[in-house]
């Protein structure tokens, strides 16, 4: 199937999202991909606060059958969430149990004042009642698919499909 | 010959010994628990990873250090902890480990954090339980007592960074120091090209040189231009028969002074697997001296050992 060009989504979500953020937006980004995703709107919406990044390992709600995932990275949350606006930044939006997670995570730095989700891609398919209010594009992708971002030693974007199951 | 504490596909069943794990997973340890340092930094310092399991101490052995660093490494990843001094219980009573290991596990354990004087207790606990049980060695005898020689690990990659150009030495009582041979086998699997043993040949075991190690008797020859000093406890209790003259001979000539840790690198750490006998193999004011990492040792102890637990629980 024809993907869509993963920068000239990033360039949209970065329009849809400089209306809704402030200099004190908390920016979060889900490892691997929303991470990386984070780090560029941070830089193009040249927002104050620094970003976060969460790796939702320990918050998983598959742990028992999959496991830790092999390369847990430390989540680093530069700023007090107590009362704070925050972005979490995903790559693609899908089951929403990653968004779970990451709310549940948030949540034990603090309590934040209110919580936006931004992705680029929307799959669709939600197995929780769980909205992206900015998104760069909807997409219909076969289950069983997996969708995610990919980032070239340049730092350039691109959209991957593969058969492998995907982590919800 | 088949590893007990792997599982076919490579991932850890139990932890029993460093000896015979593969590099990645003395890797995959020290990763993740560096995950784990910063939930202990957050307003809440748990993560819900073993919400449900329970996870037992079981104790035969004293320990205080040890012990609340599994309760509290359980705890933070929401395990329920149930402690046991089994030495003042059911052994004492004539009941038999296994039968001790049986009736707990009616209770639901998930996983037992064993200690146990003999060398093999928590092997033997590791073969007679269910498959979705896991078993820790939290010390047995003089065998190994892996979750130390992991922490010690990960406090060398931490000030040092890496192993591949280090030289470490490891002083004292090497004989009944089941630290010491966790900490050998961690070291060496990671690459580590000069590791020494310094101590009397009464406190040596023999033959301690096929681990891949060199043998110093002489505390000045052995700590030389090293990285990293390890300090062994003089384990009093469980010698027997005349090993040693006397703890203060012992201090003359293999106590860490200042001045034998200035023949070490400028900026060399030392460590200490606790607890500490100041004045017979460490002089207190290196132990409370500015190269010393003792203390960040335990802080570090809790992250391993979450690590280990996650890593075993999630399968």
């Amino acid at each position: 199937m024809n993907l869509p060009d993963a920068e000239a989504l990033c360039q949209e979500l970065a329009r849809r999202l400089r209306s809704g953020v402030t200099d004190s937006t908390g920016l979060v980004g889900i490892r691997t991909g929303g991470a990386w995703l984070a780090e560029r709107l941070h830089r193009e919406l040249k927002l104050a606060t620094p970003m976060g990044a969460l790796d939702i390992s320990f918050y998983r709600d598959d742990f028992d059958a999959a496991g830790l995932h092999h390369e847990v990275k430390p989540s680093q949350i530069p700023f007090d969430v107590n009362g704070r606006h925050i972005v979490v930044v995903d790559d693609v939006l899908y089951t929403g149990r990653t968004v779970r997670a990451a709310m549940n995570e948030l949540f034990d730095y603090g309590r934040p004042g209110k919580i936006e989700l931004a992705a680029l891609v929307d799959r669709g398919e939600r197995q929780l009642p769980i909205a992206a209010q900015y998104v760069g594009a909807t997409l219909s992708v076969p289950a069983g698919k997996l969708l995610r971002l990919a980032r070239d030693e340049r730092g350039r974007f691109s959209l991957r499909l593969s058969d492998a199951k995907p982590a919800a | 010959m088949r590893n007990p504490q792997l599982n076919g596909d490579g991932t850890l069943q139990h932890l029993l010994t460093i000896e015979g794990l593969p590099r990645e997973v003395l890797v995959h340890i020290l990763d993740t628990a560096a995950s784990f340092i910063g939930v202990t930094e957050r307003e809440v310092k748990k993560v819900p990873l073993l919400r449900g399991k329970s996870v037992f101490n079981l104790f035969f052995e004293a320990s205080t250090r040890t012990r609340t660093t599994f309760e509290i490494a359980a705890k933070r990843l929401s395990a329920d902890v149930i402690n046991l001094n089994i030495g003042v219980s059911s052994s004492t009573k004539g009941e038999t480990l296994l039968d001790t290991v049986d009736n707990l596990s009616a209770m639901y354990a998930d996983m037992f954090v064993v200690r146990h004087s003999s060398s093999g207790a928590a092997h033997l606990i590791a073969n007679h339980v269910a498959s979705h049980v896991h078993v820790i060695n939290a010390g047995d005898g003089r065998h190994a007592h892996p979750t130390q020689g992991l922490l010690d690990i990960y406090t060398i990659r931490h000030y040092k960074k890496e192993f591949t150009r280090l030289s470490v030495a490891i002083v004292g009582d090497v004989l009944h120091s089941r630290v010491a041979r966790s900490l050998i086998h961690a070291l060496t699997t990671l690459g580590t090209p000069d590791v020494r043993v310094i101590g009397p040949k009464t406190l040596l075991p023999t033959g301690v040189e096929q681990l891949g190690v060199s043998v110093h008797h002489d505390m000045r020859e052995g700590l030389a231009g090293c990285d990293v000093v390890v300090m062994l406890r003089l384990q009093s209790e469980r010698m027997k028969g005349p090993l040693l003259p006397s703890a203060h001979e012992f201090f003359k000539s293999y106590g860490l002074t200042p001045q034998k840790l200035a023949l070490a690198k400028p900026d060399a750490i030392v460590m200490h697997p606790g607890p500490m006998n100041r004045g017979v193999e460490i002089d207190s004011s290196v132990a409370d001296g500015p190269h010393s990492v003792i203390l960040p040792q335990v802080t570090f102890g809790i992250a391993v050992r979450m690590a280990v637990m996650s890593i075993l629980a999630g399968r």
